[in-house]
């Protein structure tokens, strides 16, 4: 039971950045590696201002902030310098990496002491595990009803079409180059939040706590699609969240039946590029046949 | 209302692949003008269409569309000014947005996007009453996704979104190419009545030499970058395949043989 209230309150957690890690890779069609680097930042940014005495909501909001930063940083290079949207992501990330260290000051910073958002509804009688899923919630239904209305707005539109047919889009007159900006923008203040919640969750922001996330948000982002996702734009949103969670359920089972910590990374990437191989694997086990008679 | 002046258009310069693929292009296009266009793969009949839109920019020349100086404008900035319909029925649409959202998307060409509404209800009503010009049962599938949509239905939907928004020149390349010869023939005569109900000036790339005759006032061929035939007004209204044919030898030197049967 713990360990399932456990890898609930994670996956709402975790999910935030899922959905950032959507926008980019299914709505915009880039594999965004700047998430590495932002959800490191937004870590860091909000345990530092925590530690220097500002409110757990303002230090997130100001995560949020360094994230959108870092997506407009990304977009530029990606959109203004055409260097390809991979390594614009790469190089973002990279230079990140320096950035938060600067931000922590050292490689950990431990926030045992602080006051987070969590804290908050803790001294209104909830447990801390409850608090924590209380506020994953909030967040993840908040995101998800945001970025519902958004999607249907004509900007929204503009960045859903801009991403699945580039060249249309222009010759609807919008500048794709600034929707892709600002589907980089709104992805990476999700993962920053995102970030600053998991850093106040666990009470310490790490160096390293990137590592691997592009792959958990994708894993995560597949997982949801493959079991909850419909057409309607809304059902796609709550899925992301419900495979978010899924996917923590599963490490923390897998961890249970005695997987070693040390192979979780490698678990979730092959898992990842197997999920990613299916449409290949299926074409190669069940070829396509053509019948004659079935085409009279 | 189109004006094209002296235009070049070279692919790879200064490399061995080197193509000068338009060659002292120049065309008018007066309002109302529905032009055809044809000539040979490779003739350079999509280059041009793509430099007036913007997809290129030409090396050398000027673009005038509507009086309005287009040349160093970048494709979106002058997406007012156009509509487009692509040979790829795939290119015309958001298959991820429904058909009701495609056409409002259309709808707003050349306008500020905003965080208002992607489609109104009132916008609803009214796409409903417009999809049932097209007589494919579209009107009662506007919540569906293009991307569900057969080849033909996407290119007519295309067409109507090219057109919704009365564009000061539509532009058209090889629309019905990629649908099968029944389908083409539903979606060309479509694009025909809307063209000549709204007086739209029109230039239309055809491959098939019947469809340039049959269709528009004026008949433009193309060949090896350059236009060596503008057939207008009677002239273009007596003509027959065979006489093309001939007037397209003594115009360009060139044997047709070879290019015969694309041309069909
Ligand atoms: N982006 C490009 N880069 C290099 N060559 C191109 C490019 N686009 C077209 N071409 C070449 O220009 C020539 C004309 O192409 P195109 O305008 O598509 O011909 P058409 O539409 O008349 O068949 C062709 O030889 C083609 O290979
Ligand atoms: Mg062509």
């Amino acid at each position: 039971m713990q360990i399932i209230t456990g890898s609930i309150s994670l996956g709402l957690l975790w999910s935030i950045m899922t959905i950032g890690v959507y926008i980019t890779f299914r709505i915009l069609d880039i594999a965004d590696m700047t998430v590495e680097g932002t959800i490191a930042m937004g870590a860091a940014i909000a345990a530092q201002a925590i530690i220097n005495g500002m409110d757990p909501y303002a230090a997130t909001a100001l995560a949020m902030a360094g994230g959108m930063l870092a997506g407009l940083i990304t977009g530029l290079l990606h959109t203004k310098l055409k260097i390809p949207a991979l390594l614009s992501g790469i190089l973002t990330m990279i230079a990140l990496y320096s950035i938060n260290l600067k931000i922590l000051g050292k490689a950990n910073l431990s926030l045992l002491r602080a006051d987070n958002v969590f804290t908050v509804f803790e001294n209104l009688g909830l447990s801390a595990a409850n608090a924590t899923i209380v506020i994953g919630l909030i967040c993840a239904i908040i995101t998800v009803i945001i970025l519902y209305w958004f999607f249907k707005t004509e900007l929204g539109c503009s960045v859903r079409a801009c991403g699945k047919n580039p060249g249309m889009t222009r010759a609807q007159g919008v500048n794709t180059n600034n929707m892709i900006i600002l589907g980089l923008v709104i992805s990476n203040a999700l993962v920053a939040v995102s970030g600053a919640l998991i850093a106040q969750n666990q009470c310490f922001a790490d160096i390293q706590m990137g590592i691997g996330s592009i792959v958990i948000g994708l894993a995560s982002v597949i997982i949801g699609e493959v079991l909850y996702s419909r057409q309607h734009l809304m059902s796609k949103l709550i899925a992301l969240v419900l495979g978010a969670v899924t996917y923590r359920i599963i490490i923390a089972l897998v961890l249970k039946m005695g997987m070693s910590p040390n192979n979780l990374k490698l678990f979730t990437a092959v898992t990842v590029a197997i999920a990613l191989a299916l449409p290949v694997i299926k074409t190669k086990l069940h070829p396509v046949k053509i019948s004659i008679e079935e085409d009279v | 209302m189109l004006d094209i002046n002296g235009v070049y258009k070279v692919f790879l310069p200064g490399t061995v692949n080197e193509k000068i693929v338009l060659r002292n292009v120049c065309l008018k296009l007066d309002e109302g003008d529905f032009a055809t266009l044809i000539g040979s793969n490779g003739a350079g009949k999509s280059t041009l269409l793509n430099c007036i839109a913007g997809v290129h920019s030409p090396d050398k020349g000027i673009i005038k569309i509507n009086g309005v100086d287009v040349t160093k404008a970048i494709e979106y900035k002058r997406a007012y000014l156009l509509g487009r319909v692509f040979q790829d029925p795939m290119m015309g649409t958001v298959s991820n947005m429904s058909i009701g959202e495609n056409i409002a998307f259309a709808v707003r060409r050349g306008q500020k996007r905003t965080l208002k509404q992607c489609i109104t209800n009132t916008e609803r009503d009214k796409y409903r009453e417009l999809l049932k010009i097209l007589n494919l049962g579209l009107e009662d599938r506007l919540n569906t996704s293009a991307g569900l949509l057969s080849g033909g239905q996407r290119q007519a939907l295309t067409f109507l979104m090219a057109t919704v928004k009365k564009p000061k020149l539509l532009l058209l390349d090889e629309h019905t190419a990629a649908l099968d010869p029944a389908t083409a023939e539903k979606i060309l005569n479509l694009s025909h009545e809307i063209i000549k109900e709204n007086n739209l000036t029109t230039l239309m790339v055809t491959h098939n030499m019947r469809d340039a005759i049959k269709h528009g006032n004026r008949l433009i061929m193309m060949h090896e970058g350059r236009i060596v035939l503008d057939i207008k007004g009677q002239e273009k209204q007596r003509l027959t395949v065979d006489n093309l044919l001939k007037r397209f030898g003594k115009a360009s030197g060139a044997e047709f043989e070879s290019d015969r049967a694309l041309l069909y």
